[in-house]
């Protein structure tokens, strides 16, 4: 074996050739910097494609849907007027529509994911860890169109027939705003409910990798001063991952934002502005995926370009207001 | 001064003190832990809720489902409204047909500029290209639809299966980009070291050293991507469109199994919803096979970010 590992010896060089040694330097030295130059460009290049589709993206929405803002102006987006035949459009209701619904959908899915997210990472021994991480990993895993047909088939049905039924006759909250009118299956409620299942799963991921990230310390320096598990994590837990976990909501918000399937499959699409919780409504994904195709003016392409442009902002607004401040906490934790 | 020496009062009066406080402390703590086991059983109710969909999801899927998947299921077109049975054999097939467009167009996108990312780590390009792929990341499906619709099908004048592999391809991307870049941070850079020390290029030790040491880890992120995907339904309604009939051709509109149950569930026909919840079995078990698959490429990798 070590008769085939010759020692080195490094050969004198010719005197005055400074670059020209073809004895000893193997051959494909001689190109390298010409193909790492290549490789470079090329890696290079390829990463680039990302801005540039970024670019493209945005000057294709902005492009394709300036005719409709421009014509429309401000009132595009106060306006609740959305009449093909006419020629009006004005996005307001799913512009409402989409708030409201991710609102709804924080709303249930935050206290239950940041619940699943202590016990996990805190309090689940290991044997009961696993299978329920898994599990609510599973939950990301599932198209958008499979919550659709279960949210359309299961839920809604259920909705109407147990749920707004016992709201109205039951807790008689029927002439309560946020519940009056008529009792449909599919509407706002609905959407919010089957959005917070589907983003559950993001904001406990971020939530989990958040507490992991703080430092031991504080959790011992808690028990140490006498405070049950409890207070260790409402007191010096919570607090120091604070922004992280908002981070991990506003996160969850960026997908709720944007999530078009099954919210379209269970909010009704009813271009309207309705108070009630119980009544359908349309989102701004929801209106582009179902008028998209059959659009046929172009100033009716135009007013849905301008939603996704809308709709393209908002999300890049949030998603960048949540990565950093994710970043921040973990930045923070990190270094102890 | 002298220390103060505990006389008996000194002590009688701390005593008492001690023992109210204990006293206290006793009293107070029984309700801080059960108030503590209280907040920690709701932590798990909260799990038991969480997971509590997923079960419902899977059991009506199967419920529903798993009378109408059979062998028809894969090997027939669809049938008209009102007449039962009929498969999705052309969903199936056209589903595999957009995200093997989607694969060759982003993986190799998303590979490379994984590696320039890890390579270029600190560059300032390479910190705004990272930022960048997360923000694409987060875009709304649907705005990529609209977007290859934009670009691909409009000055075409008709939809085809390649603008929706183009509008998954712009999903995959980032994926791809992130975990690769995630895989390759891994390889220990002594294996680049002594790869450059025996005489290699550096682009040969970053394509047959590391790149190819982290393969098994980029297969497994490439495989999540394609999971995730392949389950995608807003990038394709205006780009694949649907298509009740069997074509292959990527210039034609394609048919998609998450497009077809959009509109096999939003039928009013009872024949068609029963369809929709097969479709929607296979897509899940299509899209599981794929993650759980993803999951064993992990872990015979297992070790090698060890050192």
């Amino acid at each position: 074996m070590s008769e085939d590992v010759a020692p080195f010896v490094a050969p004198a060089l010719p005197p005055g050739s400074g670059r020209a040694t073809p004895a000893i330097v193997p051959a494909h030295i001689e190109g390298a910097s010409f193909g790492d130059r290549v490789y470079r460009l090329a890696t290079t290049g390829f990463a680039l494609v990302i801005p540039a589709l970024l670019l493209l993206i945005a000057w294709e929405v902005f492009h394709a849907g300036w005719p409709a803002l421009t014509r429309f102006g401000f009132g595009f987006f106060t306006s609740s007027d959305w009449d093909a035949v006419k020629g009006n459009f004005g996005a307001a209701p799913a512009i409402y529509g989409t708030i409201v619904s991710s609102l709804l959908a924080l709303l249930l899915a935050t206290p239950l994911a940041v619940g699943v997210a202590i016990f996990l990472s805190e309090f689940a021994p290991n044997w009961i860890r696993t299978p329920i991480a898994f599990l609510v990993d599973l939950l990301a895993a599932i198209p958008s169109v499979v919550y659709g047909l279960w949210g359309v088939l299961v839920m809604v049905p259920f909705i109407r027939e147990h749920v707004m039924p016992f709201v109205k006759d039951t807790l008689h909250l029927g002439d309560f705003p946020l519940f009056s009118g008529a009792a449909y299956g599919p509407s706002m409620f609905a959407a919010g409910c089957i959005l917070a299942i589907m983003i559950l799963p993001y904001i406990s991921a971020v939530t989990r990798e958040v507490l992991r990230a703080v430092p031991r310390s504080q959790r011992e320096a808690a028990l140490a001063l006498g405070a049950t598990r409890w207070e260790m994590i409402w007191d010096a837990v919570l607090p120091y991952a604070r922004s992280g976990i908002v981070g991990g909501v506003i996160l969850g918000l960026g997908r709720a934002l944007g999530e078009t399937m099954a919210v379209t499959m269970v909010i009704g699409n009813r271009h309207e502005i309705s108070a009630s919780l119980f009544q359908p409504g349309y989102t701004m994904a929801s209106l582009i995926a179902n008028e998209f195709a059959e659009a046929t003016n172009d100033l009716h392409v135009s007013s849905l370009m301008a939603v996704g442009a809308g709709l393209f902002v908002v999300t890049i607004v949030v998603n960048v207001v949540a990565r950093w401040l994710v970043w921040r906490t973990a930045r923070a934790g990190g270094g102890t | 001064m002298t220390a103060p020496s505990f006389t008996a009062q000194r002590r009688a009066v701390w005593r008492s003190y001690r023992d109210q406080l204990a006293a206290n402390t006793a009293r107070t703590l029984g309700r801080r832990r059960l108030f503590s086991r209280i907040m920690i059983a709701l932590t798990f109710i909260a799990a038991l809720v969480a997971i509590l969909p997923l079960l419902l999801i899977l059991w009506h899927l199967i419920r529903q489902g798993a009378a109408t998947v059979g062998w028809q299921f894969f090997t027939r077109m669809p049938k008209p409204a009102g007449e039962a049975g009929g498969g999705m054999a052309n969903a199936i097939v056209g589903t595999g047909i957009v995200v093997a467009i989607a694969s060759v167009i982003g993986l190799p996108i998303g590979i490379f500029a994984g590696l320039y990312l890890a390579e270029q780590r600190t560059a300032r390009l390479a910190t705004a290209i990272r930022f960048l792929s997360d923000v694409l990341n987060g875009l709304p499906s649907i705005v990529l639809g609209i977007f290859a619709w934009g670009m691909l099908v409009r000055p075409f004048k008709h939809y085809s299966a390649l603008a929706g592999g183009m509008a998954l391809a712009a999903m995959m991307i980032p994926l791809v980009t992130r975990a690769t870049e995630e895989m390759i941070r891994l390889v220990p850079v002594s294996m680049r070291e002594a790869a450059l020390a025996l005489g290699y290029t550096k682009w040969r030790t970053s394509l047959s050293i590391v790149l190819r040491t982290a393969a098994p880890g980029i297969v497994t992120g490439a495989l999540i991507a394609v999971a995730r995907i392949a389950g995608e339904t807003a990038p394709l309604i205006f780009t694949a469109f649907g298509n009740s009939f069997w074509s292959v051709s990527p210039t034609q509109p394609i048919a998609a199994l998450p497009m077809q149950i959009y509109n096999y569930a939003t039928s009013p026909y009872d024949d068609w919803h029963a369809q929709a919840w097969a479709g929607a079995l296979v897509l899940l078990g299509l899209v599981l096979v794929i993650s759980v698959a993803a999951r064993f490429a992990t872990r015979s990798r297992a070790g090698l970010g060890s050192d």
